[in-house]
């Protein structure tokens, strides 16, 4: 008898596939190693002592929960444009204001909870914008294990300020010379490097995505923010929200938001890729203009050419410039739960401003990819719709780029 | 019997490894086999070769370079199985670029150019569905990674659906690196061996006839390749004079090992 409800939240499979995607397809020196993770997040899942410490490192290391946050005068500017009786309200989920400025922390402190489970001494991560890197660095100096960060040479070039965070926290910052020197290429070496030293090596993937079971426990640790939301909402207005609205560059902080609400049938969910310099150019919507493929250990969504290479991604915002994108946002993509949509580099860098002029809040560039498509969809709903958007980081890391893109000398 | 296992039939098999694409690929081919390979991998170049080494990315980003498409390496494939009609011939390469037209044209791509196996870097025994069934079915071997990390608990997956040879990398790590110890190659070779009837080859970070002749002694073959994608590499299209050398030096010191 199958009396098991319809529900969205019930993937991956027993073999880490959502639907046709995700899977493990990783070289067969690190399946073991796949295989002992997935055990051990299975035990560590069940274990409530390890979801006590997580709890409270989120608590007070990083500082959850992060405030749900009206914005009024976004909200008011976005109206202007609307027919009468039109302009939604516009509400933030505050992950910028945790601990190092991102959701990224999230995720970090769950895994290297479990590699200290699993009894690993060493940590390695790749990068692209910094901010998994930091984040990585950070709770690496939080428990005293050494670290090591791959980022492509030109993220290293563009991304100053947080190689020398990562550095002042103790890591090892080792740039990387191969393919187009970016987030592809630091995913590949950190990939050389675990695949060398499997026996004390914890590899901690920034986002989810990468062979199962990363993209189910990097999702699960970044739940937090959709949970936090959900509750959030309800106790401040009552009811849950008609549109949550997320960036996505792999998609972690979109998965950690959309997942509670998947089975919330009136929550309706926008997923926001980086369409760079515009579609028909070049760009880092891999749902828009990627097809099925197989890299970094999942199949999923890939900007390829037709013999399979894997093609260059260009974003404003490095942290969105990856050409795939997590295996399950492939399969909400197919099953229409989630309607995904791509915002150019110049869409993004306008609402950055906004959110700077309306409500004195510096974004990422990666969340104001989120900001831009609000500020399309607001005018087109009524009033009294609530669109809830993950503010995921702070814009701190990228005043430089966007001077620059502003013709601005700092 | 098949060209596989008439090549490892005759005592230890050198197994040459080159990139496609990378140089003049016919003419380097060609001197690996006067030079006495036994057996050929031609790699597929992919943009993202995870698994190997500086040498064989460097070989990959320079046939991508070149223009090289799917298309030319089943080219090169049926042109040498027209040259050489004994000597087996095994692409290697990475899942994305096999799988993306389906599993089922590659495996007739394969079949119909003469290629006897398939050593796929990125597909596990865990999602064999992707092209094990394929291969099997166009009469196409294929050839599973066997690793240090792979313990006897597992040994029987991976040897499941396999044939032709089994591939043991004898080191965790990229290809082209250190050399594993000797012992180590021993012990895991002879436990392989007891499970299984297939070849056992030995490869990653082979480099001299030395190292060759020592893995001769216990393995059924040996596979180089970061030592002769160097040469083409370095030697560029005069490669095959020098590819023809180090080959000679290494089948004399497999083929006389025992």
């Amino acid at each position: 008898m199958n009396d098991l409800p319809n529900t969205f939240r019930n993937q991956p499979d027993d073999r880490g596939h959502f639907g046709q995607f995700g899977g493990r397809y990783v070289a067969e020196t690190l399946m073991p190693l796949v295989l002992e993770l997935e055990k051990e997040y299975r035990r560590a899942k069940a274990d409530p002592a390890f979801q006590a410490e997580f709890d409270d490192l989120l608590e007070h290391y990083v500082g959850r929960p992060s405030p749900l946050y009206f914005a009024p005068r976004l909200t008011e500017e976005l109206a202007k444009s609307a027919q009468p009786g039109n302009g939604a309200q516009v509400w933030f989920k505050r992950d910028e204001l945790n601990h190092t400025g991102a959701h990224k922390i999230n995720n970090c402190v769950g895994q290297i909870l479990l590699a200290i489970r699993m009894g690993k001494t060493r940590i390695i991560a790749e990068t692209g914008a910094g901010q998994h890197g930091v984040a990585t660095a950070t709770v690496c100096a939080r428990f005293g294990l050494p670290c090591v960060i791959y980022m492509g040479e030109t993220d290293v070039a563009r991304q100053q300020p947080n190689v020398f965070r990562m550095k002042l926290l103790g890591a090892e910052v080792v740039p990387v010379v191969s393919g187009a020197k970016t987030l592809k290429d630091a995913m590949n070496e950190a990939l050389r490097d675990w695949v060398a030293n499997v026996h004390d090596t914890f590899y901690i993937i920034g986002t989810a995505a990468g062979p199962h079971p990363y993209p189910e426990l990097v999702r699960d640790f970044q739940s937090v923010i959709g949970r936090e939301a959900r509750e959030q909402m309800l106790a401040r207005t009552g009811r849950l929200p008609d549109l949550l609205v997320a960036a996505i560059g792999g998609g972690s902080n979109a998965i950690g938001l959309f997942h509670p609400f998947l089975d919330d049938a009136e929550v309706k969910m926008l997923g926001v890729e980086a369409a760079g310099h515009g579609l028909d150019k070049q760009h880092a919507a891999s749902l828009a203009g990627g097809r099925p493929g197989i890299l970094h250990g999942n199949k999923t969504y890939l900007l390829q050419d037709e013999d399979g290479q894997i093609a260059e991604a260009h974003s404003i915002s490095a942290g969105l410039d990856y050409p795939g994108i997590g295996p399950e946002h492939s399969w909400l993509k197919e099953n229409g739960r989630v309607e995904y949509t791509s915002v150019t580099d110049t869409e993004a860098l306008g609402a950055f401003q906004l959110l700077c002029l309306t409500e004195g809040i510096i974004p990422a560039l990666e969340p104001s990819h989120a900001i831009a498509a609000v500020a399309k969809v607001a005018p087109t709903m009524p009033k009294d719709a609530i669109i809830l958007a993950n503010l995921c980081g702070r814009g701190d890391k990228d005043i430089f780029t966007v001077a620059e893109h502003l013709g601005t000398q700092i | 019997m098949t060209r596989l296992a008439a090549a490892f039939g005759k005592g230890p098999a050198l197994v040459c490894f080159i990139t496609a694409g990378d140089g003049n690929t016919s003419a380097n081919l060609d001197a690996l086999v006067e030079g006495g390979a036994d057996v050929i991998e031609l790699g597929m170049p992919f943009t993202d070769p995870m698994a190997d080494g500086p040498a064989i990315q460097k070989a990959n980003l320079r046939s991508l370079g070149a223009g090289t498409k799917t298309a030319d390496i089943f080219r090169l494939a049926a042109d040498f199985r027209a040259r050489h009609p004994q000597v087996p011939l095994v692409l290697m390469g990475y899942a994305n670029p096999m799988t993306i037209r389906g599993a089922d044209w590659f495996a007739a791509q394969c079949a119909k150019a003469g290629v006897d196996g398939v050593i796929c870097v990125d597909i596990p025994p865990e999602e064999d569905p992707e092209l094990g069934p394929a291969l099997r079915g166009a009469g196409v071997s294929l050839i599973r990674l066997a690793t240090p990390t792979t313990d006897a608990a597992r040994l029987p997956a991976v040897l499941e659906g396999s044939s032709g040879f089994l591939y043991y990398v004898s080191v965790a790590g990229i290809t082209g690196m250190q050399q594993a110890a000797q012992a180590s190659i021993e012990e895991n070779v002879s436990r392989i061996k007891q499970s299984t009837q297939l070849p056992v080859a030995v490869g990653f970070g082979v480099r001299t006839p030395e190292q060759a002749a020592d893995i001769a002694r216990v393995a059924d073959g040996v596979v180089v390749g970061s030592a002769l994608v160097d040469l083409v590499g370095e030697h560029g299209t005069n490669a095959p004079g020098p590819l023809r050398e180090l080959t000679a030096a290494l089948a004399e010191a497999v083929h006389s090992a025992r």
